[in-house]
């Protein structure tokens, strides 16, 4: 489980994380959600480490993040996969050096044990075959799915998603969006998704956290989510005519 | 690969721009020595003091400033905003110890390696050009090359190189690794990579000539 403590972050004047507090478990998709600059992607780097709170704490099964030092994190960041929006794979590598990168780095397996687990992630990912593809012969959605692959690689407990299906077609986004439930829900990983798609919302929401300037403002589940009085969250919700007319039927 | 990447890959540029520098100090060298009393041969000594102490350090290392200096910004600064330096951190890998020290030590082994091979070149061009204007014969360049040589001048030049090649290689990936934005930053990020080295090799050109000789 990851604990999120009184979380404030400020860029100079700008406050952009004003006190959020949050509990995200294992084997259930947490998503975080809110407007362009309510600070959902702020909350996400924060709590992976890539920017330093202000004040307050990220604790992974109870193990304080924010106090530990650069070393002691890298213990826990080899626990943790994390998908970016552009899937930031790295363009000078194959599929398979991309997926055996932490591999190569941080396990002491043979090759052909990692060849094993490279073919098995991708198997799980439904891209067999590509081993040998570097990422610019990928379209959108395969980079999105070799993230996921690379991100489950060391066998992750914690994963993070940023925007995961953004630039995908609706078909495609659906398909990301299945496969990182499934795999939430098959390897009892506490998956983090920060998305403002409310395709995604409403089909692997198990624990919904809407943001709004900053603050947390609601927290639920998809199932909640449309019948709430919260009017910054329905604003949201209900900006797009076909989410509205989709969810009063 | 970054040694490939550094040293081979500059191979060609540095053999083109070394020959014709050298043939032209030499072609120049004997336009201004209009004297009967100044022996040919002096032509050549100054060729090989020119391009040993100055020309070919610091001319290849401007020109390694700008081919190297700028696809390592661009290289490092792509990766900043593609979120790959992220996905390094992520996973736990030291960013700047993975993308940096092997360009560094690539750098600080191939560049000295080149300015070898810049002189060398730029002696030979020389002579070819001495020769085929007629302004010396071989004998008498081969003469003044031989005459008076200090050998510390090399170990100025390879000094000098081990400077500037740690200047091309850090100010180029501090640059690259601190890119903010998109496309835009990193084109900036590398233009400000080369025109920052060129003046910093300049100025330490100035100051290594200023302590060792």
């Amino acid at each position: 489980m990851i604990e999120v403590k009184d979380i404030c972050k400020s860029f100079g004047e700008n406050k952009v994380l004003q006190g959020i507090s949050a509990n995200f478990k294992p084997g259930i998709t947490s998503l975080i959600i809110g407007s362009s600059g309510s600070g959902k992607t702020t909350l996400l780097k924060t709590m992976v480490g890539l920017f330093e709170p202000d004040s307050g704490q990220v604790l992974y099964d109870g193990r304080d993040f924010t106090s530990m030092s650069t070393h002691q994190r890298i213990e826990i960041r080899k626990e943790i996969g994390m998908l970016f929006q552009g899937a930031a794979l790295f363009d000078a590598m194959t599929v398979e050096k991309n997926i055996s990168f932490a591999l190569d780095m941080f396990t002491n397996q043979t090759k052909a044990e990692k060849l094993d687990r490279i073919n098995f992630v991708l198997d799980r990912v439904n891209l067999n075959g590509t081993n040998k593809l570097f990422p610019v012969e990928l379209s959108g959605g395969m980079k999105k799915r070799v993230g996921i692959a690379r991100a489950i690689a060391m066998n992750s407990k914690y994963l993070f998603c940023d925007e995961p299906n953004s630039g995908l077609d609706p078909k495609s986004a659906i398909m990301i969006d299945e496969l990182i439930k499934e795999i939430t829900a098959e390897y009892q990983i506490t998956t983090v998704v920060v998305t403002h798609d409310m395709n995604s919302v409403m089909g692997i929401g198990d624990h919904v956290l809407f943001l709004h300037q900053g603050k947390k403002w609601w927290e639920g589940s998809n199932q909640e989510i449309t019948t709430t009085n919260n009017k910054e969250l329905n604003d949201f919700v209900f900006a797009t005519k076909l989410m509205e007319t989709l969810l009063k039927k | 690969m970054e040694m490939v990447a550094i040293g081979l890959g500059s191979v060609g540029i540095i053999s083109i721009i070394s020959v014709f520098i050298g043939g032209v100090t030499t072609v120049q060298t004997a336009y201004q020595l209009v004297s009967d009393l100044v022996p040919r041969s002096v032509i050549g000594g100054i060729t090989r003091d020119s391009t040993i102490l100055e020309l070919s350090p610091t001319i290849c290392s401007l020109v390694l400033a700008g081919k190297v200096g700028s696809s390592i910004a661009s290289q490092i600064g792509t990766m900043r905003v593609t979120e790959q330096i992220d996905a390094l951190e992520i996973m736990g890998v030291n960013a700047p110890g993975y993308l940096i020290l092997p360009k560094l030590i690539a750098g600080l082994l191939m560049i000295p390696l080149l300015v070898i091979i810049a002189i060398f070149l730029s002696i030979v061009g020389g002579y070819i050009s001495g020769t085929v204007s007629g302004a010396l014969s071989g004998a008498e360049y081969i003469q003044g090359l031989t005459t008076d040589f200090i050998p510390f001048t090399v170990v100025v030049a390879l000094i000098k190189a081990l400077f500037f090649a740690f200047i091309i290689v850090t100010v180029s990936a501090y640059q690259g690794f601190y890119t903010h934005g998109g496309a835009l930053e990193v084109g900036q990020s590398s233009t400000r990579a080369v025109v920052i080295s060129c003046i910093s090799i300049l100025i330490s050109d100035y100051i290594i000539a200023q302590l060792l000789l």
